[in-house]
Protein backbone atom coordinates (compact mmCIF):
# COMPACT_ATOMS: atom_id res chain seq x y z
CA UNK A 1 0.00 0.00 0.00
CA UNK A 2 2.11 2.30 1.15
CA UNK A 3 5.00 1.69 -1.78
CA UNK A 4 2.11 1.55 -4.42
CA UNK A 5 1.36 5.36 -2.89
CA UNK A 6 4.80 6.52 -3.05
CA UNK A 7 4.77 5.53 -6.79
CA UNK A 8 0.88 7.65 -7.22
CA UNK A 9 2.46 10.38 -5.60
CA UNK A 10 5.64 10.31 -8.26
CA UNK A 11 3.24 11.43 -10.67
CA UNK A 12 -0.13 12.68 -9.03
CA UNK A 13 -0.06 15.58 -6.62
CA UNK A 14 0.30 14.66 -3.11
CA UNK A 15 -1.47 18.17 -2.31
CA UNK A 16 -4.39 17.17 -3.93
CA UNK A 17 -4.47 13.75 -2.66
CA UNK A 18 -3.83 14.95 1.22
CA UNK A 19 -6.66 17.59 0.61
CA UNK A 20 -8.97 14.77 -0.58
CA UNK A 21 -7.97 13.03 3.19
CA UNK A 22 -8.83 16.50 4.89
CA UNK A 23 -12.18 16.78 3.53
CA UNK A 24 -12.66 12.98 4.01
CA UNK A 25 -11.75 13.17 7.81
CA UNK A 26 -13.98 16.89 7.55
CA UNK A 27 -17.08 15.04 7.21
CA UNK A 28 -16.36 12.09 9.19
CA UNK A 29 -18.68 10.98 11.65
CA UNK A 30 -15.43 8.24 13.25
CA UNK A 31 -14.02 10.77 15.62
CA UNK A 32 -10.85 9.20 14.84
CA UNK A 33 -8.80 12.42 14.39
CA UNK A 34 -9.06 14.57 17.63
CA UNK A 35 -5.90 17.98 16.50
CA UNK A 36 -5.41 18.32 12.33
CA UNK A 37 -1.78 20.04 11.56
CA UNK A 38 -3.71 20.63 8.17
CA UNK A 39 -2.16 23.69 7.52
CA UNK A 40 1.34 22.69 8.19
CA UNK A 41 0.81 19.27 6.63
CA UNK A 42 -0.78 21.22 3.23
CA UNK A 43 2.47 23.34 3.13
CA UNK A 44 4.59 20.32 3.46
CA UNK A 45 2.69 18.47 0.46
CA UNK A 46 2.97 21.41 -1.63
CA UNK A 47 7.07 21.59 -1.07
CA UNK A 48 6.92 17.84 -2.00
CA UNK A 49 4.99 18.31 -5.44
CA UNK A 50 7.83 20.66 -5.98
CA UNK A 51 10.59 18.70 -4.95
CA UNK A 52 10.39 15.18 -4.27
CA UNK A 53 13.23 14.30 -1.83
CA UNK A 54 14.89 10.96 -0.81
CA UNK A 55 13.06 9.71 1.83
CA UNK A 56 11.79 6.17 2.82
CA UNK A 57 8.64 7.95 3.44
CA UNK A 58 8.58 11.00 1.21
CA UNK A 59 5.06 12.59 0.96
CA UNK A 60 3.58 10.27 3.08
CA UNK A 61 0.52 11.36 5.52
CA UNK A 62 0.78 9.76 8.85
CA UNK A 63 -1.80 10.09 11.94
CA UNK A 64 -0.07 9.87 15.37
CA UNK A 65 -1.76 9.16 18.48
CA UNK A 66 -2.24 11.85 20.92
CA UNK A 67 0.39 10.45 23.29
CA UNK A 68 3.16 10.89 21.26
CA UNK A 69 4.65 14.53 21.34
CA UNK A 70 4.70 16.78 18.43
CA UNK A 71 6.37 19.94 18.26
CA UNK A 72 4.08 22.91 17.89
CA UNK A 73 1.13 19.92 17.46
CA UNK A 74 -1.24 19.77 20.56
CA UNK A 75 -0.35 16.66 22.79
CA UNK A 76 -3.12 15.94 25.47
CA UNK A 77 -3.47 12.05 26.00
CA UNK A 78 -7.07 12.68 25.80
CA UNK A 79 -7.24 14.06 28.71
CA UNK A 80 -8.41 17.27 30.49
CA UNK A 81 -5.67 17.96 32.32
CA UNK A 82 -3.27 18.43 29.00
CA UNK A 83 -5.63 20.13 26.70
CA UNK A 84 -3.58 22.82 25.14
CA UNK A 85 -0.19 21.57 25.78
CA UNK A 86 1.74 21.95 22.87
CA UNK A 87 5.54 20.52 22.93
CA UNK A 88 8.33 22.57 22.30
CA UNK A 89 10.29 19.37 20.73
CA UNK A 90 9.63 15.89 18.88
CA UNK A 91 9.46 12.53 20.15
CA UNK A 92 12.44 10.20 18.30
CA UNK A 93 10.11 8.73 16.45
CA UNK A 94 8.50 12.17 14.84
CA UNK A 95 12.16 13.02 14.14
CA UNK A 96 12.92 9.74 12.72
CA UNK A 97 9.01 9.75 9.99
CA UNK A 98 10.27 13.68 9.22
CA UNK A 99 13.49 12.77 7.97
CA UNK A 100 12.19 10.05 5.82
CA UNK A 101 9.69 12.88 4.34
CA UNK A 102 6.80 11.32 5.78
CA UNK A 103 3.63 14.43 6.64
CA UNK A 104 2.55 14.18 9.90
CA UNK A 105 -1.26 14.88 9.73
CA UNK A 106 -2.56 15.47 12.77
CA UNK A 107 -2.90 13.64 16.43
CA UNK A 108 -5.82 10.82 17.23
CA UNK A 109 -8.16 10.19 19.72
CA UNK A 110 -7.28 7.55 22.64
CA UNK A 111 -8.55 6.47 25.93
CA UNK A 112 -7.66 9.34 28.06
CA UNK A 113 -3.89 8.70 29.00
CA UNK A 114 -3.86 4.82 26.84
CA UNK A 115 -5.87 3.35 30.17
CA UNK A 116 -8.56 1.38 28.43
CA UNK A 117 -9.25 -1.41 25.37
CA UNK A 118 -11.99 0.47 23.55
CA UNK A 119 -11.66 4.67 23.39
CA UNK A 120 -14.60 5.14 25.62
CA UNK A 121 -12.34 6.90 28.28
CA UNK A 122 -10.93 9.84 25.95
CA UNK A 123 -12.34 13.23 27.09
CA UNK A 124 -13.21 13.50 23.58
CA UNK A 125 -15.70 11.20 23.73
CA UNK A 126 -15.38 7.80 21.75
CA UNK A 127 -14.20 6.89 17.93
CA UNK A 128 -16.65 4.67 16.31
CA UNK A 129 -15.59 1.55 14.90
CA UNK A 130 -15.87 2.19 10.68
CA UNK A 131 -17.02 -1.34 10.31
CA UNK A 132 -19.99 -0.63 12.72
CA UNK A 133 -20.20 2.60 14.04
CA UNK A 134 -22.53 1.25 16.97
CA UNK A 135 -19.16 -0.23 18.08
CA UNK A 136 -16.13 0.43 19.47
CA UNK A 137 -12.47 0.46 17.91
CA UNK A 138 -10.79 -1.29 20.70
CA UNK A 139 -8.69 1.01 22.29
CA UNK A 140 -6.31 2.26 23.72
CA UNK A 141 -5.15 3.16 19.68
CA UNK A 142 -8.10 3.46 18.98
CA UNK A 143 -8.44 6.55 17.28
CA UNK A 144 -5.31 5.63 15.02
CA UNK A 145 -6.75 2.16 13.68
CA UNK A 146 -9.98 3.89 12.79
CA UNK A 147 -8.57 6.42 10.97
CA UNK A 148 -6.00 3.66 9.11
CA UNK A 149 -9.33 1.54 8.37
CA UNK A 150 -11.38 4.07 7.67
CA UNK A 151 -9.36 5.28 4.79
CA UNK A 152 -8.87 8.88 6.42
CA UNK A 153 -4.96 8.27 6.68
CA UNK A 154 -2.75 5.32 4.95
CA UNK A 155 -0.93 4.43 8.25
CA UNK A 156 -0.42 5.82 11.91
CA UNK A 157 1.55 5.14 14.95
CA UNK A 158 -0.55 3.96 18.47
CA UNK A 159 1.67 2.86 21.51
CA UNK A 160 0.77 -0.55 23.34
CA UNK A 161 1.29 -1.02 27.07
CA UNK A 162 -0.87 -3.94 27.54
CA UNK A 163 -2.46 -4.30 23.78
CA UNK A 164 -3.32 -0.82 22.80
CA UNK A 165 -2.25 -1.05 19.10
CA UNK A 166 -2.78 -5.00 18.89
CA UNK A 167 -6.43 -4.76 20.09
CA UNK A 168 -7.26 -1.83 18.01
CA UNK A 169 -6.07 -3.48 15.06
CA UNK A 170 -7.36 -6.82 15.63
CA UNK A 171 -11.20 -4.84 16.16
CA UNK A 172 -10.57 -2.58 13.07
CA UNK A 173 -9.12 -5.35 10.83
CA UNK A 174 -6.11 -3.62 10.36
CA UNK A 175 -2.39 -4.43 10.70
CA UNK A 176 -0.97 -3.64 14.06
CA UNK A 177 2.94 -4.60 15.57
CA UNK A 178 4.09 -4.15 19.28
CA UNK A 179 7.59 -4.40 19.23
CA UNK A 180 10.34 -5.77 20.90
CA UNK A 181 10.71 -3.90 24.20
CA UNK A 182 13.41 -1.40 23.90
CA UNK A 183 13.34 -1.55 19.88
CA UNK A 184 11.95 1.86 19.77
CA UNK A 185 12.66 4.54 21.42
CA UNK A 186 9.87 6.01 23.93
CA UNK A 187 11.61 9.37 23.84
CA UNK A 188 8.76 12.08 23.65
CA UNK A 189 5.83 9.18 24.25
CA UNK A 190 4.19 10.91 27.53
CA UNK A 191 4.85 7.70 30.01
CA UNK A 192 1.68 6.12 31.70
CA UNK A 193 3.64 2.19 32.38
CA UNK A 194 7.22 2.85 31.23
CA UNK A 195 8.57 -1.21 31.53
CA UNK A 196 5.89 -2.03 29.54
CA UNK A 197 4.75 0.25 26.85
CA UNK A 198 6.35 0.94 23.30
CA UNK A 199 5.32 2.53 20.33
CA UNK A 200 4.28 0.20 17.27
CA UNK A 201 2.71 1.07 13.26
CA UNK A 202 -1.04 0.57 12.33
CA UNK A 203 -1.09 -0.29 8.97
CA UNK A 204 -3.08 -2.13 5.96
CA UNK A 205 -0.27 -4.51 5.10
CA UNK A 206 2.13 -6.45 7.19
CA UNK A 207 4.91 -4.57 4.27
CA UNK A 208 3.93 -1.24 5.15
CA UNK A 209 4.48 -1.87 8.79
CA UNK A 210 7.78 -3.55 7.73
CA UNK A 211 8.58 -0.26 6.13
CA UNK A 212 7.39 2.24 9.18
CA UNK A 213 9.59 0.07 11.93
CA UNK A 214 12.94 0.84 9.20
CA UNK A 215 12.20 4.20 10.05
CA UNK A 216 11.14 4.51 13.85
CA UNK A 217 13.24 1.18 15.49
CA UNK A 218 16.82 2.02 16.35
CA UNK A 219 18.98 3.01 19.27
CA UNK A 220 18.62 6.53 20.64
CA UNK A 221 20.37 7.10 23.86
CA UNK A 222 17.79 9.90 25.44
CA UNK A 223 15.81 6.54 25.88
CA UNK A 224 18.01 5.00 28.68
CA UNK A 225 16.14 1.78 28.06
CA UNK A 226 16.94 1.61 24.45
CA UNK A 227 18.48 -1.64 22.45
CA UNK A 228 21.76 -1.25 20.85
CA UNK A 229 23.23 -3.29 17.78
CA UNK A 230 19.61 -4.20 16.29
CA UNK A 231 19.09 -5.38 12.20
CA UNK A 232 15.96 -3.56 12.04
CA UNK A 233 15.94 -4.27 7.89
CA UNK A 234 12.66 -5.79 7.95
CA UNK A 235 11.59 -5.61 4.65
CA UNK A 236 14.00 -7.42 3.41
CA UNK A 237 13.60 -10.86 4.42
CA UNK A 238 9.40 -10.48 4.17
CA UNK A 239 8.76 -12.83 1.47
CA UNK A 240 10.78 -16.04 2.23
CA UNK A 241 8.14 -18.03 3.47
CA UNK A 242 7.17 -20.04 6.26
CA UNK A 243 8.72 -23.87 4.56
CA UNK A 244 10.05 -25.49 7.99
CA UNK A 245 8.82 -22.50 10.23
CA UNK A 246 7.87 -24.19 13.84
CA UNK A 247 4.38 -22.54 15.38
CA UNK A 248 3.39 -23.60 19.07
CA UNK A 249 -0.33 -22.78 19.54
CA UNK A 250 -0.75 -22.25 23.67
CA UNK A 251 -3.10 -24.03 25.07
CA UNK A 252 -4.06 -21.27 27.28
CA UNK A 253 -5.34 -19.04 24.71
CA UNK A 254 -7.93 -20.94 23.21
CA UNK A 255 -11.10 -22.52 24.99
CA UNK A 256 -13.20 -20.97 27.79
CA UNK A 257 -14.06 -17.05 27.58
CA UNK A 258 -12.92 -16.99 23.03
CA UNK A 259 -16.01 -16.50 21.31
CA UNK A 260 -16.57 -19.37 18.57
CA UNK A 261 -16.16 -17.35 15.45
CA UNK A 262 -12.65 -16.03 17.00
CA UNK A 263 -11.18 -19.33 17.66
CA UNK A 264 -12.52 -21.30 14.26
CA UNK A 265 -10.86 -18.25 12.12
CA UNK A 266 -7.62 -18.45 14.16
CA UNK A 267 -7.44 -22.52 13.89
CA UNK A 268 -8.20 -21.66 10.30
CA UNK A 269 -5.46 -19.32 10.05
CA UNK A 270 -2.89 -21.62 11.63
CA UNK A 271 -4.10 -24.72 9.27
CA UNK A 272 -3.11 -22.28 6.12
CA UNK A 273 0.09 -21.19 7.55
CA UNK A 274 0.36 -25.57 7.87
CA UNK A 275 -0.89 -25.52 4.32
CA UNK A 276 2.31 -23.12 3.64
CA UNK A 277 4.64 -25.29 4.65
CA UNK A 278 4.95 -24.39 8.25
CA UNK A 279 4.38 -27.30 11.39
CA UNK A 280 2.18 -26.76 14.56
CA UNK A 281 2.56 -28.17 18.02
CA UNK A 282 0.59 -27.37 20.85
CA UNK A 283 2.93 -25.90 23.76
CA UNK A 284 1.79 -24.79 27.52
CA UNK A 285 2.67 -21.31 28.78
CA UNK A 286 1.43 -22.26 32.64
CA UNK A 287 1.28 -18.87 34.25
CA UNK A 288 -1.08 -17.19 31.81
CA UNK A 289 -4.53 -17.02 33.96
CA UNK A 290 -2.28 -14.99 36.18
CA UNK A 291 -1.12 -12.24 33.53
CA UNK A 292 -3.72 -10.02 33.98
CA UNK A 293 -3.50 -9.42 37.61
CA UNK A 294 -0.16 -9.12 37.49
CA UNK A 295 -0.23 -6.75 34.45
CA UNK A 296 -2.62 -4.47 36.26
CA UNK A 297 -0.95 -3.92 39.55
CA UNK A 298 2.35 -3.25 37.76
CA UNK A 299 0.80 -0.98 35.22
CA UNK A 300 -1.38 1.03 37.62
CA UNK A 301 2.01 1.42 40.57
CA UNK A 302 3.73 2.76 37.56
CA UNK A 303 0.97 4.71 36.53
CA UNK A 304 0.16 6.22 39.69
CA UNK A 305 3.93 7.32 39.96
CA UNK A 306 4.52 8.97 35.78
CA UNK A 307 1.09 10.49 36.74
CA UNK A 308 2.51 12.53 39.53
CA UNK A 309 3.57 14.89 37.14
CA UNK A 310 -0.09 16.42 36.34
CA UNK A 311 0.25 18.65 38.57
CA UNK A 312 -0.88 22.13 36.72
CA UNK A 313 2.42 23.54 37.42
CA UNK A 314 4.47 23.46 34.83
CA UNK A 315 1.53 22.49 31.82
CA UNK A 316 -1.76 21.37 31.39
CA UNK A 317 -5.22 22.51 33.88
CA UNK A 318 -4.66 25.26 36.59
CA UNK A 319 -8.13 26.75 37.62
CA UNK A 320 -9.32 28.64 40.68
CA UNK A 321 -7.34 30.40 42.53
CA UNK A 322 -4.44 29.10 44.67
CA UNK A 323 -4.76 28.05 48.35
CA UNK A 324 -1.93 25.59 49.72
CA UNK A 325 0.20 23.42 47.85
CA UNK A 326 -2.18 20.00 48.30
CA UNK A 327 -4.93 21.78 48.14
CA UNK A 328 -4.68 23.25 44.87
CA UNK A 329 -2.96 20.55 43.12
CA UNK A 330 -5.72 18.00 44.58
CA UNK A 331 -8.48 19.76 43.30
CA UNK A 332 -6.49 20.48 39.86
CA UNK A 333 -5.94 16.35 39.72
CA UNK A 334 -9.79 15.91 40.58
CA UNK A 335 -11.10 17.80 37.73
CA UNK A 336 -8.47 16.75 35.07
CA UNK A 337 -8.94 13.31 35.19
CA UNK A 338 -10.95 10.78 34.36
CA UNK A 339 -12.83 8.27 36.37
CA UNK A 340 -10.76 5.55 34.87
CA UNK A 341 -7.19 7.14 35.53
CA UNK A 342 -8.42 8.15 38.80
CA UNK A 343 -9.20 4.85 39.79
CA UNK A 344 -5.84 3.49 38.57
CA UNK A 345 -3.67 6.68 40.10
CA UNK A 346 -5.34 5.88 43.42
CA UNK A 347 -5.08 1.58 43.01
CA UNK A 348 -1.69 1.96 41.71
CA UNK A 349 -0.82 4.51 45.20
CA UNK A 350 -2.77 1.89 47.41
CA UNK A 351 -0.54 -1.22 45.73
CA UNK A 352 2.63 0.79 46.62
CA UNK A 353 1.73 1.98 49.75
CA UNK A 354 3.97 1.11 52.82
CA UNK A 355 2.69 -2.67 54.21
CA UNK A 356 0.87 -3.11 50.49
CA UNK A 357 4.49 -2.96 48.28
CA UNK A 358 5.41 -6.94 48.85
CA UNK A 359 2.00 -8.09 48.50
CA UNK A 360 1.06 -6.52 45.63
CA UNK A 361 4.07 -4.98 43.47
CA UNK A 362 6.77 -7.30 44.09
CA UNK A 363 4.43 -9.85 44.05
CA UNK A 364 3.94 -8.79 40.63
CA UNK A 365 6.68 -8.22 39.62
CA UNK A 366 7.79 -12.04 40.43
CA UNK A 367 4.79 -13.57 38.49
CA UNK A 368 6.15 -11.10 35.85
CA UNK A 369 9.34 -13.00 36.20
CA UNK A 370 7.57 -16.61 36.13
CA UNK A 371 5.42 -15.24 32.63
CA UNK A 372 8.77 -14.19 30.94
CA UNK A 373 9.96 -18.01 31.28
CA UNK A 374 6.86 -19.24 30.00
CA UNK A 375 7.80 -17.52 27.16
CA UNK A 376 11.55 -18.13 26.56
CA UNK A 377 10.97 -22.09 27.36
CA UNK A 378 7.86 -22.14 24.75
CA UNK A 379 10.78 -20.49 22.06
CA UNK A 380 13.51 -23.13 22.48
CA UNK A 381 11.05 -25.58 21.46
CA UNK A 382 9.25 -23.20 18.82
CA UNK A 383 10.06 -20.12 16.78
CA UNK A 384 6.46 -18.56 16.80
CA UNK A 385 3.44 -18.39 19.15
CA UNK A 386 -0.02 -18.01 17.40
CA UNK A 387 -3.21 -17.04 19.15
CA UNK A 388 -6.82 -14.83 18.83
CA UNK A 389 -5.46 -11.07 19.66
CA UNK A 390 -8.39 -10.60 21.37
CA UNK A 391 -11.14 -13.23 22.76
CA UNK A 392 -13.89 -11.63 21.21
CA UNK A 393 -14.72 -8.87 18.29
CA UNK A 394 -15.49 -5.45 18.85
CA UNK A 395 -17.89 -5.06 21.49
CA UNK A 396 -20.68 -2.40 21.82
CA UNK A 397 -20.08 1.44 23.04
CA UNK A 398 -21.47 1.71 26.25
CA UNK A 399 -21.23 -2.05 26.90
CA UNK A 400 -18.28 -2.59 29.08
CA UNK A 401 -17.65 0.78 30.19
CA UNK A 402 -19.60 1.14 33.89
CA UNK A 403 -17.43 -2.22 34.88
CA UNK A 404 -13.92 -1.69 34.81
CA UNK A 405 -12.99 -5.47 35.60
CA UNK A 406 -14.98 -6.86 32.61
CA UNK A 407 -13.23 -4.13 30.10
CA UNK A 408 -9.74 -5.52 32.04
CA UNK A 409 -10.53 -8.95 31.15
CA UNK A 410 -10.75 -8.07 27.44
CA UNK A 411 -6.85 -7.59 27.49
CA UNK A 412 -6.12 -11.25 28.73
CA UNK A 413 -4.04 -12.63 25.70
CA UNK A 414 -2.10 -9.14 24.84
CA UNK A 415 -0.92 -8.25 28.19
CA UNK A 416 1.56 -11.68 28.69
CA UNK A 417 3.04 -10.10 25.94
CA UNK A 418 4.06 -6.50 27.20
CA UNK A 419 4.98 -8.22 30.43
CA UNK A 420 7.45 -10.50 28.74
CA UNK A 421 8.69 -7.65 26.64
CA UNK A 422 8.30 -9.67 23.23
CA UNK A 423 6.88 -8.89 19.94
CA UNK A 424 3.71 -9.61 18.75
CA UNK A 425 1.20 -8.44 15.86
CA UNK A 426 -2.05 -8.47 15.06
CA UNK A 427 -2.68 -9.53 11.53
CA UNK A 428 -6.69 -9.90 10.14
CA UNK A 429 -7.80 -13.69 9.71
CA UNK A 430 -11.46 -13.21 9.35
CA UNK A 431 -14.78 -11.94 10.49
CA UNK A 432 -17.50 -12.58 13.05
CA UNK A 433 -20.70 -11.44 10.87
CA UNK A 434 -19.13 -7.72 9.52
CA UNK A 435 -16.50 -7.49 12.59
CA UNK A 436 -12.97 -8.41 11.88
CA UNK A 437 -10.70 -10.53 13.78
CA UNK A 438 -7.39 -10.73 14.40
CA UNK A 439 -4.57 -13.20 14.58
CA UNK A 440 -1.98 -12.40 17.06
CA UNK A 441 2.04 -13.66 16.16
CA UNK A 442 4.32 -13.86 18.95
CA UNK A 443 7.97 -13.81 18.85
CA UNK A 444 11.22 -14.01 20.70
CA UNK A 445 12.95 -10.80 21.84
CA UNK A 446 14.11 -8.74 18.47
CA UNK A 447 12.28 -11.67 16.68
CA UNK A 448 10.66 -9.15 14.45
CA UNK A 449 11.77 -10.58 11.50
CA UNK A 450 10.43 -13.84 11.91
CA UNK A 451 6.60 -12.22 13.22
CA UNK A 452 6.35 -10.15 10.30
CA UNK A 453 7.27 -12.81 7.57
CA UNK A 454 4.61 -15.11 9.06
CA UNK A 455 2.28 -12.42 8.51
CA UNK A 456 3.44 -11.73 5.81
CA UNK A 457 2.97 -15.19 4.37
CA UNK A 458 -0.50 -15.94 5.82
CA UNK A 459 -1.39 -12.19 4.25
CA UNK A 460 -0.21 -13.02 0.73
CA UNK A 461 -2.18 -16.04 1.23
CA UNK A 462 -5.74 -14.40 2.44
CA UNK A 463 -8.14 -12.00 1.27
CA UNK A 464 -8.81 -10.34 4.52
CA UNK A 465 -6.55 -7.33 4.61
CA UNK A 466 -8.14 -6.34 1.06
CA UNK A 467 -11.57 -5.81 3.29
CA UNK A 468 -13.25 -2.39 3.40
CA UNK A 469 -15.58 -1.28 5.56
CA UNK A 470 -18.98 -0.45 3.78
CA UNK A 471 -19.56 2.67 5.37
CA UNK A 472 -16.80 4.37 3.91
CA UNK B 1 -1.51 -17.03 53.50
CA UNK B 2 -4.16 -14.60 53.95
CA UNK B 3 -7.57 -14.66 52.59
CA UNK B 4 -8.96 -11.77 50.24
CA UNK B 5 -10.90 -10.18 53.04
CA UNK B 6 -7.57 -9.49 54.91
CA UNK B 7 -7.97 -6.36 53.95
CA UNK B 8 -11.10 -4.96 52.09
CA UNK B 9 -10.63 -1.45 51.18
CA UNK B 10 -13.06 1.04 53.30
CA UNK B 11 -14.10 4.97 53.09
CA UNK B 12 -11.97 6.00 55.23
CA UNK B 13 -8.83 4.02 53.09
CA UNK B 14 -10.35 5.33 50.22
CA UNK B 15 -10.05 8.68 51.21
CA UNK B 16 -6.21 8.07 53.06
CA UNK B 17 -4.94 6.80 49.94
CA UNK B 18 -6.28 9.65 47.09
CA UNK B 19 -4.85 12.02 49.64
CA UNK B 20 -1.88 10.30 49.06
CA UNK B 21 -2.29 10.41 45.49
CA UNK B 22 -3.33 13.83 45.18
CA UNK B 23 -6.98 13.74 44.03
CA UNK B 24 -9.87 15.23 45.98
CA UNK B 25 -12.51 12.99 46.00
CA UNK B 26 -16.25 14.14 46.05
CA UNK B 27 -18.18 12.84 48.98
CA UNK B 28 -21.20 10.76 46.59
CA UNK B 29 -18.18 9.20 44.58
CA UNK B 30 -16.75 7.15 47.79
CA UNK B 31 -19.06 4.45 48.14
CA UNK B 32 -18.77 3.78 43.96
CA UNK B 33 -14.96 3.53 44.70
CA UNK B 34 -14.90 1.30 47.85
CA UNK B 35 -16.94 -1.03 45.57
CA UNK B 36 -15.09 -0.86 42.44
CA UNK B 37 -11.63 -0.99 44.55
CA UNK B 38 -12.79 -4.23 46.48
CA UNK B 39 -13.75 -6.03 42.91
CA UNK B 40 -10.09 -5.25 41.58
CA UNK B 41 -7.94 -6.31 44.62
CA UNK B 42 -10.15 -9.23 45.40
CA UNK B 43 -9.38 -10.39 41.52
CA UNK B 44 -5.61 -8.90 42.14
CA UNK B 45 -5.73 -11.90 45.09
CA UNK B 46 -5.45 -14.73 42.47
CA UNK B 47 -1.49 -13.63 42.19
CA UNK B 48 -1.90 -15.29 46.30
CA UNK B 49 -1.88 -18.40 44.62
CA UNK B 50 1.37 -18.46 43.00
CA UNK B 51 4.43 -20.24 44.66
CA UNK B 52 7.16 -17.12 44.13
CA UNK B 53 9.17 -18.50 46.73
CA UNK B 54 12.89 -17.33 45.45
CA UNK B 55 11.88 -16.27 42.40
CA UNK B 56 13.65 -12.57 41.44
CA UNK B 57 11.41 -9.71 40.50
CA UNK B 58 11.70 -8.28 36.81
CA UNK B 59 11.76 -5.12 37.20
CA UNK B 60 13.00 -4.52 33.20
CA UNK B 61 12.65 -6.98 30.47
CA UNK B 62 15.46 -6.03 28.98
CA UNK B 63 19.07 -7.09 30.76
CA UNK B 64 20.17 -3.21 30.15
CA UNK B 65 21.63 -1.40 33.50
CA UNK B 66 23.94 1.75 34.18
CA UNK B 67 23.95 3.50 30.60
CA UNK B 68 25.98 6.23 30.76
CA UNK B 69 26.34 9.09 28.18
CA UNK B 70 29.61 11.24 27.46
CA UNK B 71 29.34 13.83 30.27
CA UNK B 72 29.19 16.56 27.93
CA UNK B 73 26.45 19.54 27.38
CA UNK B 74 23.85 18.91 25.02
CA UNK B 75 21.66 22.02 23.68
CA UNK B 76 18.50 21.86 25.72
CA UNK B 77 15.05 23.62 25.70
CA UNK B 78 15.40 27.80 26.17
CA UNK B 79 14.07 29.44 29.36
CA UNK B 80 11.16 30.43 27.41
CA UNK B 81 10.62 27.60 25.41
CA UNK B 82 10.17 25.27 29.08
CA UNK B 83 7.95 28.37 30.12
CA UNK B 84 5.93 28.46 27.43
CA UNK B 85 2.75 26.17 28.49
CA UNK B 86 3.07 27.25 31.74
CA UNK B 87 -0.98 28.15 33.01
CA UNK B 88 0.97 30.32 35.72
CA UNK B 89 4.27 32.19 35.72
CA UNK B 90 6.41 35.22 36.89
CA UNK B 91 9.41 36.71 36.22
CA UNK B 92 10.63 33.99 33.76
CA UNK B 93 9.71 31.41 36.98
CA UNK B 94 6.52 28.72 37.41
CA UNK B 95 4.50 30.60 39.83
CA UNK B 96 3.32 28.21 42.31
CA UNK B 97 1.15 28.04 45.41
CA UNK B 98 2.52 28.66 48.68
CA UNK B 99 4.44 25.47 50.08
CA UNK B 100 4.58 26.68 53.79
Amino acid sequence: MLLELKSRLQVESCEEYLSRLYEKIEKSELYGFTTLAKESALEQAKQFDKNHGKGILAGVPIAIKECISTNGIETNCSSKILRGYIPPYDAHVIEQLKAEGAIIMGKTNMDEFAMGSSTETSCFGPTKNPWDRSCVPGGSSGGSAAVVAGGEAPCALGSDTGGSVRCPASFCGIVGLKPTYGLVSRYGLVAYANSLEQIGPLTHTVEDTALLMQVIAGHDERDSTSARGQDCSYLSGLQNGVAGLKIGIPKEYFGEGVNKDVEKAVWEAIHKLESLGASWQEVSLPHTRYALAAYYVIAMSEASSNLARFDGLRYGLREGEDKDWHTTFSAIRAKGFGPEVKRRIILGTYALSAGYYGRYYLKALQVRTLIKEDFLRAFKQVDILASPTMPIPAFRIGERINDPLSLYMADVFTVPINLAGVPAVSVPCGFSGRLPIGLQLMGPHFGEATVLRTAAAFEAATPFHEAVPEVI
Amino acid sequence: MTNAWDDMITREDVEHISWLASIKIEDDEKDGLVANFNTILEYFHQLDEVDTEGVKPTYRVVDLANIFREDAAYESLSQEQALENAPRKENGYFRSPRIV
